[in-house]
């Protein structure tokens, strides 16, 4: 299923244009038209991310568990028809998760890079609180710096990462 | 902030899991005090089941320019360190205890932390543990 995830170049948010106008009456309203609507994928929620993000921590304790050779990591990369995703742990228990397409190169410097900028913008920020989802403007500021620079380097295709605990 | 520390220190330095106390003793002295506060302790007084052991400062960088005022003579001035020692190994997984023996603030003649290996905390990473 696909869904509306912009109409005139504005992205939707829960089916609302960025001025607040309910999407399903600006497309019903003549005077709007000619329109121009994109349709894809609709991104997941924060709750949907935590979800999935919860499922693969457990995933990952399976993963170890299967191994027949004692003391294996958990899932480094998993991949897909369309994806790939490469997870880093650290050795407190947090991972660093990074969804790219099938023909990047190694994504381990990134996801150290990552836990650098975890460290000096989300833990070193007095107002955070261990555990709980990230919103701070460094942080997100910081990260979208790296991606960029990573994506310059070796031409990524990068989602945003999730990092999970 | 020793819990948020640790993940500074890891993320910086390469260094992996520490096999025994002896280790982490090493790594806390030559890497996280250097890292953190610029000096290097001396690490001594092994207890003999290798489960304790002790930190000699030289010189506290936290209380260079400190004097401790009279109604306060008995004030622990520099505890957020053992706080500091407490969190961070707790979040690699080793309970330990931390105390001062001996604080030049005091009127000591040196400053000594002791620190006490507790107990492995088990369930915590799903990895291969040893």
């Amino acid at each position: 299923g696909y869904a509306v995830i912009a109409i005139n170049g504005e992205t939707l948010t829960s089916r609302k244009m960025p001025d607040g106008t309910q999407a399903l009456a600006y497309l019903q309203n003549p005077d709007n038209y000619p329109l121009n609507i994109r349709f894809g994928k609709p991104k997941l929620s924060i709750n949907e991310k935590i979800t999935l993000a919860s499922t693969f921590h457990s995933m990952y304790a399976i993963a170890c568990k299967l191994s027949p050779v004692s003391n294996s990591s958990g899932i480094e990369v998993l991949e897909t028809g369309t994806f790939r995703l490469s997870c880093y742990q650290t050795l407190t228990g947090i991972k660093f998760v990074v969804i790219t397409d099938q023909h990047q190169p190694n994504m381990n410097p990134l996801l150290r890079k990552i836990y650098e900028i975890y460290t000096d913008y989300a833990l070193k920020n007095p107002f955070y609180s261990l555990d709980m989802p990230i919103r701070l403007e460094l942080f997100d500021l910081n990260l979208q710096r790296a991606l960029e620079a990573a994506e310059k380097n070796q031409q990524y295709n990068a989602n945003i990462p999730n990092s999970t605990i | 902030m020793g819990v948020r520390m640790i993940e500074d220190f890891l993320a910086r330095t390469n260094v992996g899991r520490c096999h025994d106390f002896r280790d982490t003793a090493d790594i806390i002295a030559k890497n996280g005090f250097k890292t953190f506060l610029g000096i290097t302790p001396n690490v001594t007084n092994w207890s003999s089941d290798g489960k304790e052991f002790s930190l000699i400062l030289d010189n506290n960088p936290l209380t260079e320019f400190v004097e401790l005022p009279e109604n306060h003579t008995s004030l622990s001035f520099s505890n957020l360190l053992c706080g500091a020692l407490r969190g961070a190994l707790e979040m690699v997984q080793m309970e330990v205890e931390v105390w001062f023996v001996q604080d030049s603030l005091k009127g000591d003649d040196t400053t000594e932390i002791r620190l006490k290996f507790i107990k492995k905390l088990e369930d915590a990473l799903p990895d291969g543990e040893d």
